[in-house]
């Protein structure tokens, strides 16, 4: 029963969803005004079924229904309370359905709150949201039913899967996804805006949340997927330039972008076409993402369940909103009109310069990630790896951090050079004191080295905008700046130490043996058989040291699970502020001696950090727009009644 | 205006060229396995440092000599290449000379390798920047080819060498005239 009303909600909603659409663009026809009164109610019920729906399934794994197909595939009556709950969404159809309800929920918000656009803008951006999603409900109720039921019911469910009973992996999916949704929502506004000809200031900065919302938790993805890789695959890096690695980048490069644009179009009325472009692609990157890596088009190290009947209906998703949006946009180039003008050196200078450096590193990613599929149609097979990423980035990279570290500085439309010399004589002398000294004092690569000076440049220069300030006075919104700044400058040294000072060393030892790796000391003390619920191990303890700091046992594991039968190398990792020893365990040699893999990677920890530090600049700046917004929703509503009040005096006197 | 105009139809026109090409692609059938379109060619000219010290590197004049080998390509962190060094060792025993191309390795770690799973290889060259894996049309590792006595590639085998193969390879290197 329970699965059914799932469904029944999920085909209501799919409706609601239809008429939406057309309640949102007939509306925009003249005489036909009054069916828009039904858009905000359809996406508000909408919402509430989706949610009712998405509830459902979350209860049938609560309950392990094995006669529903996803659960019996999915899940175990055995698994922990949190790992069945998280299992709901940790599969294809179950995750189509979370995301799915994200987006009728954040359509539903819409529809709710928001009341600073034009009727018909709002209208047509509602439509446009029911179109996009309207795609969604076809792909997952047509191609991926989450409540198909199994007959007979199998005794016991096949999802006990240890090695995905991990908390990180299960919150990790869904953090992009409702990313790339918010994304889907400022998609909707731009083409919203584009039908109604009113891209205008009041629309950058109703987007503005939701760009940032979706840029905070891409940005916590990325960050915690990358650390994910780093100590679970074992192999010490932290970024591999895999297609569902760049799937993810993509759209942040995008959204940190339009971010930007959409800043400088809500503050100075410039960047017209350029935040409506942007608009389109960050959230055509999304969808390109999830097509890469769910159609299975390309190979990726990252396994998941291939389908080309999924891919194809992907495929022709993308090709309705992004060639639909295209076209529109192209159709309709001549009413966005240019927009303020402004000088070259100014604040919006500088933005345009960092949007143009993200958007070539776009482009460089997404050629990198789509050359082999090009060459391969030619019969020539290839793969692009780190060679051409890493160089080809840095060159639009580098220069971009520059810009950003004088960007904040200047001031808004003209600024002359002869206000920042100072700063920027300063700026200049730290970075070339670090390049100096470093390339002196150490003989590391070109890009490590142009990164630590760099990473000094800007941790400098992020906080420079507060100089003059009273700081218990500094908007939030510009603390979140100066925070995701220096994250930037954070997460770029640790990149840099970690490439250029990071020591290894494979040994095979005894017990009692001592290692020396960089500054690290470790003493192999005992290597002994242990056992968990599902698995049994090998554990070496280790007795680590770096110089002469304090003693800590390591205990690195070599894993193997019962059901199914998996290998896995549980690698320990021993943390100091100024990074980490990272410490695997490997094989048994004939002559007893054991394979210990030392890795000290200086700094490496501030990769993440940065990362995180960046994320929270961005909620930072979320709140402060937020406060702004509601103190001034506030204050119009007083200033609405005190004038109410004023009238109806004067009507009486 | 009439930039951004021409700029946008542009646009248009590459992203229905790219999603010509993901619909192309996705009717493609996925082989698992990447077969060299170098097979009965010659093998192009290399010369690799040795990637141990006290054994040879390896050049393409060292597969012309008139006797055929065997190529494998292996890494000391590649699983399967442990796997598969007992049936190395089988082939050696049964009269196959084995030469190696080690991927992306350092010397000591070779040598670590090969100290443990034995050391079957008559001569090894390092491939740091995986050059002449790709030019030999391999896509990973372990991969062997066998080559003739005149230096043409005659046969590939991908993926670890498990026992049931072993007679096979053995038949190809007769073949080609051991």
């Amino acid at each position: 029963m329970m699965a059914e009303l799932g469904l029944a909600a999920l085909w209501l909603a799919a409706a609601l969803a239809g008429l939406q659409l057309l309640a949102g663009f007939l509306a925009l026809r003249p005489g036909h005004e009054a069916v828009g009164v039904l858009a905000r109610p359809a996406a508000l019920v909408q919402a509430l079924l989706c949610g009712l729906s998405f509830l459902v399934l979350l209860y049938l794994f609560a309950v392990t229904d094995l006669s529903v197909k996803l659960v019996a595939t999915n899940s175990h009556s055995d698994k922990p309370m949190i790992f069945k709950l998280s299992g709901a969404f940790g599969n294809h159809e179950g995750s189509m359905l979370l995301w799915v309800t994200v987006m009728a929920l954040a359509g539903g918000l819409i529809a709710a709150v928001e009341k600073r656009l034009p009727e018909r803008t709002m209208l047509a951006t509602l439509g446009a949201q029911a179109f996009v999603a309207l795609g969604f409900y076809a792909f997952l109720l047509l191609s991926s039913n989450p409540f198909e039921r199994l007959s007979p019911a199998p005794a016991q469910g096949s999802g006990l899967n240890p090695l995905l009973q991990d908390i990180g992996l299960a919150f990790h999916p869904p953090t992009l996804y409702f990313g790339y949704v918010g994304l889907s929502v400022a998609f909707s506004f731009v083409v919203g805006a584009l039908l109604t000809r009113q891209v205008t200031p009041e629309f950058a900065r109703v987007m503005r949340p939701w760009i940032l919302g979706a840029w905070v938790l891409l940005t916590i993805g990325i960050t915690a997927g990358s650390y994910w890789a780093y100590y679970e695959l074992g192999w010490g890096g932290w970024w591999f330039w895999d297609p569902v690695e760049n799937a993810a980048l993509m759209p942040w490069l995008a959204a940190t972008a339009l971010l930007h644009s959409a800043s400088v179009l809500a503050a100075r009325d410039a960047l017209r076409a350029w935040t409506v472009l942007l608009g389109v692609v960050a959230f055509s990157m999304s969808m390109v993402g999830t097509f890469l890596v769910r159609s299975g088009i390309l190979t990726s190290v990252h396994a998941f369940a291939v389908d080309p009947e999924r891919g194809t209906f992907i495929l022709a998703l993308l090709a309705i909103y992004i060639g639909g949006a295209l076209v529109l946009f192209a159709l309709r180039a001549g009413t966005v009109a240019e927009g303020e003008r402004f000088a070259l050196l100014s604040r919006e200078g500088a933005l345009v310069v960092n949007n143009v450096a993200l958007s070539a590193i776009l482009g460089i990613v997404l050629l990198g990630t789509l050359y082999p599929l090009l060459t391969e149609a030619f019969d020539v097979r290839v793969s692009v790896g780190p060679p051409y990423f890493n160089p080809v980035s840095a060159i639009f990279f580098l220069p971009m951090l520059l810009v950003l570290a004088v960007g904040p500085l200047l001031n808004w439309r003209r600024d002359s050079f002869a206000r920042i010399r100072l700063p920027v004589l300063i700026l200049s002398g730290i970075g070339a004191g670090v390049l100096v000294g470093v390339w002196l004092a150490t003989d590391i690569g070109i890009l490590p080295l142009l990164g630590l000076s760099l990473a000094a440049v800007v941790a400098v220069a992020s906080v420079l905008p507060l100089k003059g300030r009273k700081l218990a006075r500094v908007p939030l919104a510009m603390w979140g700046m100066v925070m995701a700044h220096l994250g930037v400058a954070v997460a770029l040294f640790g990149m840099a130490a970690d490439t250029a000072f990071q020591q290894e060393r494979l040994v095979a030892a005894n017990v009692g043996d001592v290692i020396e790796v960089g500054p690290w000391t470790a003493r192999l003390e005992s290597v002994l058989p242990v056992s968990g619920p599902n698995w049994q191990a090998i554990e070496a303890s280790l007795t680590v040291r770096q110089g002469q700091g304090r003693v800590t046992m390591t205990h690195p594991q070599a894993r193997v699970f019962w059901s199914p039968p998996t290998e896995t190398s549980e690698v320990a990792l021993v943390t100091r502020w100024n990074g980490q020893l990272y410490a695997a365990l490997g094989n048994q040699a004939e002559d007893g001696r054991w394979q210990v893999r030392l890795w000290w990677k200086p700094f490496v920890t501030w990769i993440w950090y940065g990362g995180l530090l960046i994320a929270l600049g961005g909620a930072l700046a979320l709140l402060g727009r937020l406060w702004v917004d509601i103190r001034r929703r506030v204050a119009m509503r007083k200033i609405a009644a005190r004038r109410a009040d004023q009238v109806e005096r004067g009507t009486t006197a | 205006m009439r930039r951004l105009r021409i700029f946008l139809w542009v646009l248009v026109g590459v992203t229905a060229l790219a999603f010509g090409l993901f619909a192309y692609q996705l009717r493609q059938p996925k082989d698992e396995f990447v077969a060299s379109a170098m097979v009965g060619k010659p093998i192009p000219p290399f010369d690799l440092r040795p990637a141990v010290e006290g054994q040879p590197g390896l050049s393409s004049a060292d597969l012309a000599d008139g006797k055929p080998r065997l190529v494998n390509i292996f890494a000391s962190w590649c699983l399967p290449c442990r796997a598969e060094a007992p049936q190395l060792e089988a082939l050696r025993e049964q009269g196959a000379e084995i030469v190696g191309i080690a991927i992306r390795d350092r010397p000591e770690d070779v040598a670590a390798f090969l100290a443990v799973y034995g050391n079957p290889f008559t001569r090894i060259g390092a491939d740091d920047i995986s050059e002449v894996q790709l030019s030999l049309g391999s896509s990973g590792v372990p991969e062997t080819f066998v080559v003739d006595g005149k230096g043409v590639i005659v046969y590939q085998h991908i993926g670890d060498i498990r026992a049931e193969h072993v007679p096979n390879i053995l038949a190809k290197l007769r073949e080609a005239g051991a």
